[in-house]
Formats: structure tokens, C-alpha cells, sequence
């Protein structure tokens, strides 16, 4: 029977049914379920490393041992792995490697739109790009042929729209691989320029050779219908073409690097008119004209921003659009905010108070930069924070007493560890705040280094971020509730006065934890609220005003007290 | 002919187990089913849609503007933040509570007054106090299985035991018999 399934599930059940045995990711949407669902099979190893590098390194190390192994990853993931791809094109492998990255057009959980399809070519490994599960699951088995046949990692690419619909797969049983034999073997190993140069020829060769297989592989196939129009487009594009366009001709490309450049051609003979449909950027576009291929509409249609949808590709192609109705009136935007209880939310609120420059990172403290806190002043991507505290502090010396960066626990041991050790050596006099809650909160909760377990729940010594932060060369390293907002103040504004570099541990766990209990609601005593609204400076979604003064909310309050801190008047009490 | 139902309500609201029931009745019909969803960011307190998509062949796993037959909003403006998607014979389900989204709580911009009545002026809408009736059920929690009752009666075509069953193999064992009073209820709303 057929099952509906998660993309990102069916991909696991893929690497079960490969006879995969080792796995290590870091998180990032939209590619997290991948690990989690993985986890849930015992025939496998399954890991969260601390960050996509290490991960894809750790991979290609059970490669080497002679195990099937992959690593997840979301697209700005792929740049922190970009150093081992690069090379490990060079190595190829000794049992399967596969890689998926996870695009995510129109950034519904990302910090840009980049395109991950450029990164086939530029390291030149192959690509495949299922439209649906059941691709998700079947690409998944064919990654590992291809990566052993032709002795190379394979990139599996996917987007928002394909890691998380659902849609039918057929389930097979899994198929257990030994290891491979391991021999010692430097000069396809080891990179050095000797050895490097070398294999760089291998590459160029295979890539001859798979250009020849993507032109007979089945995952590339037209389907001839009426010829008056033709679509050349991969995964989700595919199903919103199909859609769109049910009785046009298509040609779906499934191994979409090397891509089968001479199939197409003959495709593109076929029909009258030949657009290329692909979200972000003209990738296929170009290498289709490159290649001598006439397009008749691509990016001047389609454009290079946001995802693509049925309607998108029918208006581009000149439909009109469907009448609908509107609602007239404005209706306010409802962006995520921090939770009631977030931790993270005392750190904002005194930051914002004290208006100091806010270096920001990656993680569920992004929304700090939210009104009313609106303390943030730099997001780029994960560890920024630190360095980039490091060189605006280096040119600004006179505004070291004025500026902080504010990194997660996870996002610490994920890229930071190495931009503190830049503050210590380089001895810029700056303050960094861990925002430790105990988990990495913005991809849905996983463990990390420092939590104490693992991916599977094992209780592991924990990393400790003081010993780490010492370890690096920093002396003052501190430690404080961000739940007390009069010590957290306190402990600020003294780091920001020392002379040396330090660091504040804003410790207290994530709310969402099952062990954190939530306390009883708080209560407005309406007669003693003199309407003053510190509280709502806080940006609580349990607090509101009504009729002139502030009201609690008792079905989100979690007790935390804060709002009872900021009030002067003692309007806010236990219930 | 696919069918296309939009799931919208706010971050927390347990849409995703909705749309997963949905999605498991239709399947268990011999139907073709695509289901999206959207996780990360959009699950703090954010404003969330799901899709649910089912006919004989199902290519986009997303509704696009106007071909909404059912939208099941857990709240009452949300509805009308996505009301283009709604096709001109579709109806709108909505619970009629309001959950202020934090632009209004900092006072930056203003909730629609009576939306469920100005929506009913545009569209078809269905409207249930879902609150409520999950609170007689025996949990704020399961609003989304009263609307999920509610839409059953607009898809005769599903046997009520088949909800029942799904009900069964997709919740907790010791929220089962909360969740089947909480849709028998919405089913007679
Ligand atoms: C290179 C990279 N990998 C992964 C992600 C996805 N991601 C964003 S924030 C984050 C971790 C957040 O955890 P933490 O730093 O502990 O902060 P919290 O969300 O718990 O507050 C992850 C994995 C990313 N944006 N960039």
C-alpha cells in the first residue's frame, strides 16, 4: 500500500532502503527531518554534528571506511561545507556519500534566496532534484548507485516545497550494504598538489561520463503531449508547469547536473516554443543557450525572486490571472514573535533599554530585531555576530562600551568559538552574551553539544561554554539569569566598562522545554496600573491593553514575571 | 478533478494535525493526496497556512489564488488575510475567535472589527465558536479537531468513521476520546 509521507521522510526511508549507515547533519530548515526521521532507524548511525562542515567531513570519513553515508543540510548550510565539497570531488568515495541541500525560494525560514544548483557545477558533482516523495525516496537509492559507479558524491537537491508537502511513496525493504574494503590508497586520499593535480583529470573525466549517463537516465524524460508550447523544469517546478499546463509538452529533468544537454535539444525540435522554468536564478536557461538551444522565455518571464506556483507560471505565460475576492480592509500582518517565557526576551528588553549597538546572529533571538524591541542591528549569518562585533569594535574603539554581539548556544559552538578566539587573540575590547537556553530552538528543538544528549537521547558530558570561552583566552567569563532583569542589567553594564574582552552567559532554558514548568498567570491589578506601558515594551504576546490598561492574557501566560519587574507601580501580581 | 482545501490559523494552533487527518481519510478513499506545510520560523505565534490538495492526479502541493474550495481558519482574521485564495464557489470555515497578533498589541496597526460578519458579506462562510465548543470537549487544544468536524459536513462523501478512525491512528491514546467528542461537535455545530 502507498503511504503519504514528508519529503524529507521519504528521503530517510530512501538511505534505510540504500542500506546507508552513517549519518551526520547539523540542523536547518528545510532540511531537518531528514536526521530526525533517520534516527528513528536503528539499522542506522545517526548524528547531529556542530556544524555542516564537520558533518560532511564525518561523512566522507565512513566514506573512506567503506559505509554509505550522508549529510543534510540546509543551502547556506552548503557554504559552510563548500571547503571538504570542493575537494571531496577530487577524492570521490569509497562507499556512497550523498548530500542533500535544502533551498529555500521566497526565505520562509532563511536569511537569503541563493540558489544551491550552482554549486553542482562550480565543484562538479552531479545533482538530482526530485519533484515529490516518491522521488524523494527513489532519487535517494539512485544517488548511492551513481556515487559508487561513478566514484564521486552526489548532491541531492530539494526545496521548501518538496522537503515538507506529502504526497504517496511506495516502500521497499532495505537492502544492507557491507563496508566496502578499505585500502590505503594516497594518491587518490591525499590532496596535496602531487596527487591533486592528478585527480583534478579524473574529474574532468567523469563529468564526460555522467554527461553521457544523464542523457540515458530515466529520471530525464520528455513527455510529448501538444507541441505548441515546451517546458524544461525540475522539482517543484515540474508539478506547478504540470498543473498550470496539463497538455503542454514537458521535458523533466531529474539529474539536472551534468544536465542532458542533447536530449533537450531534441526536445526543443519538437515544439514550437521552449520556455525554461526554474525558481531563483537561470541556471538551466543558460546552459541551455550556451549550449546553442533557442529559448523562448526564461528569467525575462519567470524572474529570479521568491518560489514559483501554478498561478505565477500561468500569469508569466500571459493567462489572466482568476478573479477572486478580496477583503477590503488592511489586515494585520502577524509576524512570529518570541514566545511567552522566551528567555531570550529580558536580554532584548535590557539591551533595547541601555540602546546599545546590537551585533545579532542566527538562531530564535533574531527576533529581538522585532518592534517593540527592536534591538538589533546586524543579522548575516550563523557566528556573524561575534567576528563582526570584533571589527566594528576594532575601528570603533571609543564605542566598544556601546556595543554587544548576541549569539545561541548552538549558533556558539556552530561557528562562534572560532570569532571569539579572534576577539581574545586580537584582544578587541569586547562583550559577547551567549544566549544559552539549553537547545536549538529555531529549527524545532534539537540537542546540541552543549545540551548533554544526543540526536538519539544518550546523556553525553556536556560542552561547557565557560571552560570553552576561558580556553580561548577570555577572563572574564560570567554567568547570569536573563530572567532577572536587574541583574542582567547590572552584569552588562560591567562588562561594557571593563578594559579586556569578556563574556556573559545568559543562562535559563527554552520554555518550549517539557522539564520547564510553566508558573501560574500573572494578574493586572487594574486599580494600580497607571497605563504607563513598560510592560508592553516588552512585545509579550500575553499582555495587552484594553480600556486604558494593560491585561494579561492567563491562557498564554507562562508566569515568567518579567512584565512584573518592569512595572514601578506593582500593578502586576501572582494571581 | 482536484479538490484543494487551505488550512490557515496562527502558530501553535495544531493545524498541521488537522491537515495530517485530512490528509489520511482521503487517502484511505483511493484518492491521489499532496499536503504542504511550512515549519522554522512560522511556528512562533506567526500566521500559518497548510495545504491539502486530493483528486485523481495531484501535480502542485500548493493553492494558488482563487481555487480554494474550503478554507479552515483557526481564527477569525486569518481568513480574510487569505481570502484570494478562495474560489468564487468556495466557503470559508471560521472559528470566531480573535487572537491579536503583536502589530496590534503594540498598537502599530488595527484588527478588523467583526471580521466574521463583514467576510460573510463577501464569500460563504461558515462560522463556529470552536473555542467553546473545544472547551465543552475538555481542552482549549482542540480547536482544530472541532473545525476539522466542521468541515467533515461539507464532504459528505466521507463516511463519519472514517474520521473516527483517523482520529484513532493519529492522536495521543490519552487525548482519542477528547479529540472524537471535540469533532463530533464541531460536526453538529
Ligand atoms: C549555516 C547555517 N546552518 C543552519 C542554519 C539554520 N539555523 C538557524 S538558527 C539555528 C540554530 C539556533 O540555535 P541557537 O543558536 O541555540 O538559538 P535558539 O534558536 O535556540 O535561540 C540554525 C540551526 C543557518 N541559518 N545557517
Amino acid at each position: 500500500m502507498k503511504e503519504l509521507m514528508l519529503g524529507n521522510k521519504a528521503i530517510a526511508r530512501g538511505l534505510y532502503e540504500a542500506g546507508v549507515k552513517y549519518i551526520s547533519s547539523y540542523p536547518g530548515t528545510p532540511s531537518t527531518e531528514i536526521t530526525e526521521e533517520a534516527a528513528e532507524f536503528s539499522e542506522m548511525y545517526a548524528e547531529w554534528a556542530p556544524n555542516e562542515k564537520v558533518a560532511l567531513e564525518s561523512a566522507l570519513g565512513a566514506s573512506l571506511a567503506g559505509a554509505r553515508s550522508f549529510t543534510a543540510m540546509k543551502h547556506v548550510g552548503l557554504n559552510v561545507a563548500a571547503d571538504p565539497l570542493f575537494t571531496s570531488a577530487y577524492t570521490g568515495v569509497n562507499g556512497g556519500v550523498v548530500i542533500c541541500v535544502a533551498d529555500d525560494p521566497a526565505m520562509h525560514s532563511s536569511q537569503n534566496e541563493q540558489d544551491s544548483r550552482h554549486y553542482a557545477r562550480a565543484a562538479k558533482l552531479p545533482m538530482l532534484e526530485p519533484s515529490d516523495s516518491g522521488e524523494c525516496l527513489a532519487f535517494t537509492r539512485l544517488a548511492y548507485e551513481i556515487s559508487e559507479k561513478f566514484d564521486t558524491p552526489v548532491l541531492l537537491r530539494t526545496c521548501t516545497r518538496v522537503a515538507h508537502s506529502q504526497s504517496l511513496v511506495e516502500l521497499g525493504p532495505r537492502q544492507e550494504k557491507p563496508l566496502n574494503e578499505y585500502v590505503k590508497n594516497p594518491a587518490k586520499y591525499v590532496m596535496n598538489p602531487g596527487f591533486g593535480f592528478k585527480r583534478h583529470f579524473a574529474v574532468e573525466d567523469r563529468l564526460k561520463e555522467l554527461a553521457r549517463f544523464s542523457e540515458t537516465s530515466p529520471m530525464n524524460r520528455a513527455e510529448i503531449n501538444d507541441t505548441s508550447i515546451g517546458f524544461v523544469c525540475a522539482g517543484s517546478c515540474y508539478e506547478y508547469v504540470k498543473e498550470a499546463f496539463p497538455s503542454a509538452s514537458v521535458f523533466k529533468v531529474g539529474m539536472s547536473f551534468p544536465m542532458p544537454i542533447e536530449s533537450i535539444r531534441a526536445f526543443a525540435s519538437r515544439v514550437e516554443k521552449l520556455y525554461v522554468v526554474e525558481e531563483l536564478d537561470g541556471v538551466f536557461e543558460n546552459e541551455l543557450r550556451a549550449a546553442g538551444i533557442r529559448v523562448d522565455g526564461g528569467k525575462d518571464i519567470f524572474g529570479f525572486i521568491g518560489e514559483l506556483s501554478q498561478s505565477r507560471v500561468a500569469e508569466a505565460m500571459g493567462l489572466a490571472p482568476k478573479e477572486t475576492a478580496r477583503f477590503e480592509e488592511p489586515v494585520p500582518a502577524r509576524p512570529p514573535v518570541m514566545c511567552a517565557g522566551c528567555p531570550h526576551r529580558g536580554v532584548f528588553y535590557v539591551l533595547s533599554k541601555l540602546k546599545l549597538t546590537v551585533l545579532g546572529d542566527i538562531g530564535c533571538y533574531t527576533l529581538g530585531a522585532s518592534a517593540p524591541l527592536s534591538a538589533v542591528d546586524s543579522v548575516v549569518c550563523m557566528g556573524a555576530s561575534v567576528s563582526m562585533l570584533h571589527g566594528f569594535n576594532t575601528v570603533r574603539p571609543e564605542g566598544a562600551n556601546k556595543a554587544v554581539a548576541v549569539i545561541g548556544d548552538s549558533t556558539f559552538l556552530h561557528s562562534g568559538i572560532t570569532a571569539l578566539t579572534d576577539i581574545a587573540y586580537n584582544r578587541s575590547i569586547s562583550t559577547v552574551l551567549i544566549l544559552d537556553n539549553s537547545i536549538t530552538g529555531m529549527t524545532g528543538h534539537q540537542q546540541n553539544p552543549a545540551t548533554g544528549y544526543t540526536l538519539r537521547m544518550q546523556a553525553v558530558p556536556p560542552v561547557s561554554l565557560e571552560k570553552v570561552c576561558e580556553a580561548v583566552g577570555i577572563r572574564r567569563v560570567r554567568s547570569v539569569d536573563p530572567g532577572d532583569l536587574k541583574a542582567l542589567e547590572a552584569c552588562i553594564k560591567e562588562e561594557l566598562q571593563a578594559d579586556e574582552p569578556s563574556v556573559i552567559i545568559c543562562r535559563r532554558p527554552c520554555m518550549l522545554l517539557k522539564y520547564v514548568k510553566p508558573k501560574p498567570a500573572l494578574k493586572v491589578d487594574t486599580a494600580a496600573c497607571r497605563a504607563c506601558r513598560s510592560c508592553m515594551r516588552l512585545g509579550c504576546p500575553a499582555i495587552r491593553f484594553e480600556s486604558g490598561k494593560a491585561v494579561i492574557d492567563a491562557t498564554q501566560c507562562v508566569g515568567c514575571g518579567l512584565c512584573a519587574q518592569t512595572c514601578a507601580f506593582g500593578a502586576i501580581k501572582e494571581a | 478533478m482536484t479538490k484543494s482545501i487551505m488550512i490557515v490559523g496562527v502558530g501553535g494552533q495544531g493545524t498541521l494535525l488537522a491537515s495530517r487527518l485530512i490528509g489520511r481519510v482521503l487517502v484511505n478513499k483511493g484518492l491521489d493526496v499532496k499536503l504542504s506545510e511550512v515549519h522554522g520560523m512560522s511556528q512562533r505565534g506567526g500566521s500559518v497556512v497548510t495545504y491539502v490538495k486530493y483528486g485523481d492526479k495531484v501535480y502542485s502541493p500548493i493553492v494558488d489564488k482563487g481555487e480554494a474550495d474550503f478554507i479552515l481558519s483557526f481564527e477569525a482574521v486569518e481568513g480574510a488575510r487569505y481570502l484570494e485564495m478562495l474560489s468564487k464557489t468556495g466557503t470559508l470555515i471560521t472559528n470566531t475567535a480573535e487572537i491579536y497578533p503583536i502589530t496590534v498589541i503594540t498598537g502599530a496597526m488595527t484588527y478588523p472589527e467583526n471580521p466574521t460578519q463583514k467576510l460573510s458579506e463577501i464569500c460563504s462562510v461558515k462560522a463556529v465558536d470552536a473555542l467553546s465548543l473545544a472547551r465543552e470537549a475538555g481542552s482549549e487544544k482542540a480547536v482544530n479537531v472541532v473545525l476539522m468536524g466542521v468541515l467533515s459536513r461539507f464532504m459528505p462523501e466521507i463516511e463519519q468513521a472514517s474520521w473516527l478512525e483517523a482520529i484513532e491512528a493519529l492522536v495521543k491514546p490519552k487525548f482519542i476520546e477528547l479529540n472524537k467528542k471535540a469533532f463530533l461537535l464541531g460536526r453538529e455545530a
